[in-house]
């Protein structure tokens, strides 16, 4: 369930609502902004910008749009591109090779206690490389559908079929 | 709308992502709101993206929340007061501040009120003014009506005006039509106050006929028929027109008349 509640909270100034928010969706921000950065330090510099916007422009945030989760989504990709492209940030990331998302889990040895670290290890080696494709392109980079059928060289149809059926395929091991 | 092709087309999904324009997740948020399956869909996707992402951060992040709470700009004020040290008070300087306390508190009543009434009379006036501009508009929309009335009895009475008939066919016995046919200025007024209001995506259609043989010609359609209030439509008509004729067709009207469709019928007598 989106906690609506406590986005009207929010939406008032509440900062217990905030908290509570914060502790529902940080780590799963920070998991989003730290594909895109590939860097702790980093990532933890914008989570706290990203948060601190939520802060101040959650008015502008209305359940007709899309879902909170997205809105924050959006929020936290935009701030951790436009890190991307400062120039500490460019210095610091010159050797950066792992490509996609599924390199942080390969290469991950704790998890958090909130997800079955298990069932994500399985999810990686049961998903086609092309459904990591997708999800990475989709999920963490925020790409449109256009941009990823160009990327991948997919006919754009096909992406939100082809999407569908890894997004289920990750549900079936969630739920096991 | 079928939700489970809705649902498996893959557009929730995206709807998560934000990989939608804004049009088009708005849309998605509507049809969330009607359909609970869609919504427990959309809930599902999220929570599996939730927890996929959550496996991605380097740890969970609590720790960051006291330093984030430092930098939040524009808190509401908590509402603490001050403490302030009390001083000692004589008696009588005790009763004199009672007594301008009270006397302040008096004139601030009186203020008060002054300015709620001074509040009241001027929401009074601004009621007062928007009637006065609905009246205005009631006015000016009386004399419209009246003006196109008394051109419409003029044209009903005119003796060089052929009334014809129209009386109710097969499909709609109880309808009828009259049609006032002005010759001379090529002219037809369609009185068709008793046809029944057209199924959504239909319109009549006016047909001018010439008999032997039959051949019909559109001369309009009677549009906007429900918002049409004295139900009187004028149509050119530069026809020989033997007879008249009413048809109910598909929205924007049709090359021939649908026959069966055909509401009211009459013919124009030689000597009028």
């Amino acid at each position: 369930m989106q906690p609506d509640d406590l986005i009207l909270r929010l939406q008032k100034k509440d900062e217990k609502a905030f908290e509570r928010l914060y502790e529902l969706y940080s780590e799963s921000i920070f998991g989003v902004i730290n594909t895109i950065l590939r860097d702790k330090a980093s990532s933890e510099e914008v989570l706290q910008d990203v948060f601190i916007k939520v802060w101040d422009n959650a008015e502008s945030y209305s359940v007709k749009k899309g879902r909170f989760f997205t809105w924050l989504l959006n929020i936290a990709r935009n701030a951790a591109i436009d890190k991307t492209r400062s120039k500490a940030y460019k210095n610091q990331r010159k050797n950066l090779t792992q490509d996609y998302f599924v390199d942080i889990l390969e290469n991950k040895s704790s998890f958090s206690s909130k997800i079955d670290a298990i069932g994500i290890k399985k999810y990686i080696d049961i998903l086609e490389p092309i459904c990591k494709k997708v999800i990475d392109l989709l999920f963490f980079k925020g790409f449109t559908q256009k941009e990823a059928s160009e990327e991948l060289n997919m006919p754009l149809g096909t992406i939100k079929t082809r999407n569908r059926i890894c997004i289920n395929k990750l549900r079936e091991i969630l739920v096991e | 709308m079928d939700i489970n092709e809705y649902i498996d087309s893959g557009i929730l999904e995206l709807y998560v992502y934000g990989a939608l324009t804004e049009k088009e997740s708005e849309e998605v948020s509507n049809v969330l709101l009607q359909h609970s399956e869609v919504e427990k869909e959309v809930e599902e996707i999220e929570d599996a993206l939730n927890k996929l992402a959550i496996s991605t951060a380097p740890y969970n992040p609590e720790a960051l929340l006291a330093s984030i709470k430092l930098k939040l700009g524009n808190k509401p004020e908590n509402g603490r007061v001050m403490p302030i040290e009390g001083t000692r008070v004589d008696r009588s300087s005790r009763i004199i501040m009672y007594i301008s306390l009270a006397a302040c508190l008096a004139l601030l009543v009186g203020v008060f009120s002054l300015l709620n009434k001074n509040n009241d009379l001027r929401k009074s006036i601004q009621v007062v003014e928007a009637e006065k501009a609905a009246m205005e508009g009631d006015i000016v929309a009386a004399r419209e009506d009246l003006s196109e009335t008394k051109e419409l009895l003029s044209v009903f009475r005119d003796k060089n005006i052929t009334k014809v008939p129209l009386a109710g066919q097969e499909v709609a016995p109880e309808a009828y039509v009259q049609v006032f046919w002005d010759k001379e200025n090529d002219r037809t007024y369609i009185d068709a106050a008793g046809l029944p209001e057209p199924p959504a995506g239909k319109v009549y259609q006016v047909w001018s006929l010439t008999l032997n043989p039959l051949t019909p010609t559109s001369l309009g359609l009677l549009e906007n028929f429900d918002q049409d209030e004295n139900k009187v439509f004028m149509l050119n008509n530069p026809n020989d027109s033997q007879a008249f004729g009413i048809t109910l067709e598909p929205a924007g009207g049709s090359e021939t008349p649908t026959m069966e469709q055909l509401y009211t019928l009459g013919v124009v007598k030689a000597d009028a």
